[in-house]
């Protein structure tokens, strides 16, 4: 039997079972395949969050205007109190003219002990359960910036060491950030006074920022973030340290609810050595426009092209 | 006029319905697969991507691995076009179709695997142009939506329109489909440029910033595109769906070798450049080769490598006459590919992070999970899509006027 005498006796023994086979098989497998897939859907009933209607259509944060703003920070409001038992407030300080923030820091006196690593944490509410944290301390050995030979999780008593020195890194704050350049939906955007911030709302959580940042400063919620009620942080702002979403990146924002009022982010505040300083670049008279003045300041990765507002310097 | 649709529809649903054991079979483990991983998405979009191996220091895995690699797929099926059309080959002219069908499956896997990749699916919305934020042309992600689209978009008119023709019996208008074919060409390269563009353009990854990306990249596609095209040939020839021309095979076997060489080349090129100058920037390498420490990908890349060149040497010598040689050969590069690509080039861009962090990947079975679902999704859209093109390019599924 040659191929061809083979496929037109295939074709005719289906066209005449087909009657039969096509009614009942197909509603048996259609329902077969209707059934399996609510199965295979059902963990979304477990889902950990689910955004409501007015989260699914708001807008980009610079398309809103300020009575929208007004509405959508009761709204967060209301869901912490009812979440936490938390009455927050959330605020939105604008950027200030002529203000254009820095960061020194002084890697001859940092001892690497990272309370500034957790003071971060506590003040801009980051999950805690799985544990997010904006600085990385490396602790490097003497005599080379090689980071690929720093250590990472050193453990506490490691810390002081003379043989090492400690150099804690966050967001740089660049002047020519990549991160906001690869974003598709320009979630992230540099403000007028340098800060790069995230648009919790508007951030798809594609990731292509993380991969972009030469510092590794951005950290994505993969969970939801966990934080206990008694550690809630209730002076929030809503680009900065509010409480985020699964699925959504987020990044050091110089604690921008606190130093747009005039106070020192909260890495400063807690530092033991002094080796911290932050100010406004733009005012000759600050301490950190100085410091890069007189001092012998550098950059992190200068190569890479980004122009970082966060400078190192080996003082006294 | 109401009659002739219900006709189409019920024709397409009983070809792709309707057919042997092994048919069944096949499309019932797809079917099931799907789901398993249908359902391994579900739990992820329920717990989040802390369901999978990723975290902040390799924060892309599996997906977008699995992404850059099918991206690749889908170029490739151009390679078949281009003689096809450019060089008036009438054999190659017959089975254009069924590679340009791929292409749209690849595509679709493509697109759900950046979708699974994604932490909030639900705004996918605010990409939209119009009603969303695009922000092009400086994120050369936008520009990956802009041409996969068109791709997809182009491949699915020329296979629409040619199938739909033959299965209503009338006559090709060259002016109407052949301009678009010659656009798919050109867009084809494009596709896999712009897609390394999204690594190679990244400053702060030195293993990803290097010129030869995009052209490794379309290398290592034309090969394992064609080598899986050759597997599809064989496999529909064994079922007798249709017979392919000897000829045919051994053109998109000179294809593939080629590009294997050149891949090879190219690859070789980098590791020189890498690892002779020993500069900083070599750790990336290295640490994959596995002589910087202990690397999980290093058996891995190790493998993938020896795949390739064993590829090459059953390519180049008489053995590639055998069919069964030729089968091991397309089987061995696009495993060997797949890891080089996937594993090999996306995840070791993560590994030691820009701050000299050295963190393992290892996914999770539910992100394996997602990716089988997804890739058994695909070969289920191919299988149903060559099973309806099947018949219809052999005149055997037509419009019957005066049925129904």
């Amino acid at each position: 039997m040659s191929t061809e005498e083979q496929k037109n006796l295939k074709l005719e023994n289906e066209d005449q079972q087909q009657p039969v086979i096509s009614r009942r098989y197909f509603l048996a497998g259609a329902a077969c395949v209707s059934a399996a897939t609510a199965v295979s859907l059902s963990p979304l009933l477990n889902a950990e969050e689910v955004p409501s209607g007015d989260d699914f259509i708001q807008k980009h944060y610079k398309e809103l205007n300020a009575e929208e703003k007004k509405e959508i920070f009761a709204k967060l409001e209301a869901r912490i109190d009812k979440q936490y038992g938390v009455s927050s407030t959330i605020s939105d300080p604008p950027p200030i003219d002529g203000v254009e923030f820095a960061y020194v820091l002084n890697l001859g006196r940092c001892i690497g002990c990272r309370k500034c690593v957790y003071a971060c944490m506590e003040e801009n509410n980051q999950s805690r359960s799985p544990q997010k944290q904006y600085i990385r301390v490396l602790k490097m050995k003497q005599g080379t910036i090689n980071l690929e030979t720093s250590s990472h999780d050193y453990p506490e008593k490691e810390a002081s060491s003379e043989d090492f020195f400690y150099m804690p890194v966050a967001c740089q704050q660049c002047r020519e950030p990549k991160c906001i350049e690869v974003c598709p939906v320009k979630a992230t955007w540099k403000e007028k006074d340098g800060i790069v911030v995230v648009d919790y709302n508007w951030c798809i959580g594609c990731r292509y920022c993380e991969a972009a940042c030469p510092y590794h400063a951005r950290r994505f919620n993969f969970a939801k973030p966990q934080i206990p009620a008694e550690d809630l942080n209730p002076d929030m702002g809503y680009l900065s340290n509010r409480p985020r979403y699964m699925g959504v990146m987020e990044k050091c924002t110089f604690c921008l609810h606190k130093t747009r009022r005039g106070e020192y982010p909260a890495c400063m505040e807690v530092c033991p050595t002094g080796s911290r300083k932050f100010g406004n670049l733009r005012d000759p008279e600050s301490e950190v426009r100085k410091i890069i003045e007189q001092e012998r300041v550098f950059v992190l990765k200068q190569e890479v092209g980004t122009l970082p507002k966060f400078y190192y310097t080996f003082a006294k | 006029m109401k009659k002739g649709s219900s006709g189409v529809i019920s024709d397409l649903a009983k070809t792709v319905l309707i057919g042997n054991r092994t048919y069944a079979l096949w499309m019932f483990a797809l079917i099931a697969i799907s789901m398993l991983g249908l359902n391994a998405f579900s739990r992820q979009l329920a717990h989040g991507l802390y369901t999978t191996g990723m975290g902040d220091e390799v924060s892309w895995g599996l997906y977008i691995s699995n992404f850059a690699f099918l991206v690749g797929m889908a170029a490739a099926a151009v390679m078949m076009v281009i003689p096809a059309y450019v060089f008036k080959d009438e054999e190659i002219h017959k089975v254009v179709i069924f590679t340009e069908l791929w292409a749209v499956a690849a595509l679709v896997m493509c697109l759900l695997f950046v979708t699974a990749d994604i932490g909030r699916p639900d705004r996918l919305w605010h990409m939209f142009p119009v009603i969303g934020v695009f922000n092009w042309p400086m994120s050369m992600l936008t520009w990956d939506v802009l041409v996969l689209n068109g791709y997809l978009f182009l491949n699915l008119y020329v296979c629409g329109y040619v199938l739909y023709k033959k299965y209503t019996g009338q006559k090709l208008v060259a002016r109407h489909y052949v301009p678009i074919v010659f656009l798919a060409i050109a867009w084809a390269p494009l596709i896999h440029t712009i897609t390394a563009f999204l690594f190679q353009g990244l400053g702060a990854r030195p293993f990803w910033h290097s010129g030869l990306i995009a052209p490794r990249f379309l290398a290592s596609a034309f090969a394992a595109g064609p080598a899986f095209i050759i597997l599809v040939f064989k496999i529909m020839e064994y079922f007798k769906c249709c017979t392919i021309h000897k000829d045919v095979i051994a053109k998109i076997r000179i294809i593939v070798t080629v590009s294997l060489l050149i891949n090879l080349l190219l690859f070789g090129s980098e590791l020189f450049t890498e690892l002779y100058s020993g500069s900083e920037h070599s750790i990336h390498l290295s640490f994959l080769l596995g002589l910087h420490g202990n690397s999980v990908l290093a058996p891995w890349i190790w493998s993938a490598v020896v795949l390739n060149i064993i590829a090459a040497f059953i390519l180049l010598l008489p053995a590639r006459q055998n069919p069964q040689f030729l089968t091991a050969a397309c089987v061995m590069i696009i495993v060997g590919i797949w890891v080089e690509k996937g594993l090999g080039f996306v995840i070791s861009g993560f590994i030691p992070t820009p701050l000299g962090d050295f963190v393992q990947y290892q996914p999770t079975l539910n992100e394996l999970t997602v990716c089988f679902g997804i890739l058994a999704f695909g070969l289920l859209i191919y299988t149903a899509l060559l099973k309806i093109a099947v018949p219809i390019i052999n005149g055997e599924l037509c419009h019957r006027k005066n049925d129904n």
